[in-house]
């Protein structure tokens, strides 16, 4: 399970302040797939790193599992937004995905078996030995997650992972990431700033309110297990649940305002 | 096929005609300080030999070979220290700004008075005047690092030895390699400018020892050896990066066409 409880962060430089996030407690169970949906400039991402134990909080703690998170965690894997500067241009894509492995100390016969088996899960089958560079931008977003799903995460992050990709492209890795987490039993905390991805993909959608951040308000998806592009985004209970948050959005910036 | 006859001819073909031009316009030549280009040539392949190259240009080139890799080890090493570490970055950099500005043939007597009149002394040089751009411009590639890159390497446990051989160094690699280049061709310059004051033998000895004896043909050729030493030397740096940094031209070339 993972916990976020009472978690501020304030950026300072010199004498000036900014509080960035003010107080945000939520949960996400084991096996979850919950979506973090805020407007543009809400701190979502100082939340991830918070989370992922890249930046640490002002105040309050984040646990994954009871184990309170101080650095990096071992079983939590992150899927950051650029792409193109997260993966390794001077690796291989066999590389980029293995390296991480290796740091862990998987061996040699494992290693090769979960590069393969995570490349053919995210599509990529034959290109192992590409450069990042050589390959498109979406192909290089499914780069990020076969290296994310080959680390065997219990707990899977992904900062606005498909917020470069086009729009068609962005439909297929939403898919891709569902099937992943039926398959795999990962939680996953997805953050986007895209309402209709949000409740898309989530069981469950935490809203956030601008900066300084708390959380607005959380939604349970009751939409069916099986979602679909065509038939899912067309159905009436999904307009009513992206209207619920849209409307959530409007008056966390509404509040700001004043 | 074509294409590569045509590189080959644009590039020697100023190179063939400026010989030409020297040849027959020194053909006719009296002067006792130029004699004609036909002498200079007879005079190169009597002086020579294989017992020369052995005896003094076999001596220079191990001579500015050592002095370039020590300079690259300690550059490097030390320029990746430097570059990590901000805090060593701003106690050094005054330092190493004023140790750069000054023109190493000045140290070249003092050093003798340390080092004595030998090889070492002659090594010592040329790893002090060619240590510099290697360094700094290390220092300034490490401290480049993309922050996405590092903060990835982080979350997968990319830590220690691993973070610097396997992502900081390849991502300072470019401007590693600016710096090797330009050492490289100081190096060149502080080999013979070391032989120049106490040596028994060597390149820059023997042209100076030609010069001394007023043998100008002899002279003539061994400036003419030492060009193409130097032409040699940078086409052999110039495979090797080309070789070590395929991945950055091919991601400069596919980051020009998007």
């Amino acid at each position: 399970m993972l916990e976020v409880k009472g978690l501020r962060k304030v950026y300072r430089s010199g004498s000036r302040e900014v509080e960035a996030l003010r107080d945000l407690t939520f949960t996400v169970d084991n096996g979850e797939l919950v979506c973090l949906v805020g407007p543009s400039g809400c701190g979502k991402t100082t939340l991830l790193r918070c989370i992922s134990g890249l930046l640490d909080p002002t105040a309050g703690d984040v646990r994954v599992n009871g184990q309170k998170v101080d650095g990096p965690p071992k079983g939590m894997a992150v899927v950051f937004q650029e792409y193109g500067r997260s993966l390794f241009p001077w690796m291989s894509v066999r590389d980029n995905v293995e390296l991480p492995l290796k740091q862990k100390g998987v061996g040699r016969a494992r290693r090769k078996q979960l590069v393969e088996q995570s490349l053919d899960a995210v599509g990529l089958t034959g290109t192992a030995s590409a450069y990042p560079w050589q390959l498109s931008g979406g192909m290089q977003q499914r780069v990020a997650i076969a290296r994310a799903v080959a680390y065997e995460p219990q707990t899977l992050l992904m900062d606005e992972p498909f917020a470069a990709v086009d729009a068609q492209t962005r439909a297929d890795l939403e898919d891709l990431v569902r099937q992943l987490w039926k398959r795999l039993g990962v939680t996953i905390l997805f953050v986007t700033h895209d309402i209709d991805e949000s409740v898309y993909l989530g069981q469950r959608v935490v809203m956030l309110s601008t900066s300084p951040t708390v959380v607005q308000e959380e939604l349970a998806i009751d939409l069916p297990e099986h979602r679909d592009q065509l038939t899912t985004r067309a159905d009436p209970r999904f307009i009513q649940l992206r209207t619920r948050v849209y409307e959530q959005i409007q008056a966390a910036k509404r509040n700001a305002m004043q | 096929m074509m294409n590569v006859v045509k590189k080959i001819l644009l590039a020697i073909a100023l190179p063939l005609t400026l010989f030409a031009g020297w040849y027959f316009l020194s053909a006719d030549s009296e002067s006792f300080y130029s004699p004609p280009l036909e002498k200079i040539l007879v005079a190169f392949g009597d002086t020579w030999g294989l017992d020369r190259l052995r005896a003094d240009v076999a001596p220079s080139v191990l001579r500015l070979l050592a002095g370039f890799l020590l300079a690259a080890l300690i550059g490097v090493g030390a320029g990746v220290a430097i570059g990590m570490n901000l805090r060593l970055r701003a106690v050094t950099e005054p330092v190493l700004e004023f140790f750069r500005a000054i023109p190493p043939p000045v140290l070249v007597p003092v050093i003798m008075l340390f080092a004595g009149i030998g090889d070492a002394m002659k090594v010592i040089v040329i790893v002090f005047g060619c240590i510099w751009p290697i360094l700094l411009n290390t220092v300034e590639g490490v401290r480049a690092v993309d922050s996405v890159v590092l903060e990835t390497a982080r979350s997968y446990g990319v830590n220690g030895v691993a973070r610097i051989t396997k992502v900081i160094l390849p991502s300072a690699g470019p401007q590693i390699a600016a710096g090797l280049r330009q050492a490289l061709s100081i190096a060149i310059i502080l080999m013979v400018i070391s032989e120049l004051f106490a040596a028994s033998n060597g390149l820059g000895f023997t042209i100076v020892q030609f010069q001394r004896s007023f043998a100008i043909p002899e002279m003539w050729s061994g400036i003419i050896l030492l060009g193409l030493l130097g032409f040699v030397l940078s086409l052999l740096f110039r495979l090797a990066e080309r070789r070590a940094l395929r991945w950055y031209e091919g991601l400069r070339a596919a980051q020009r066409q998007s």
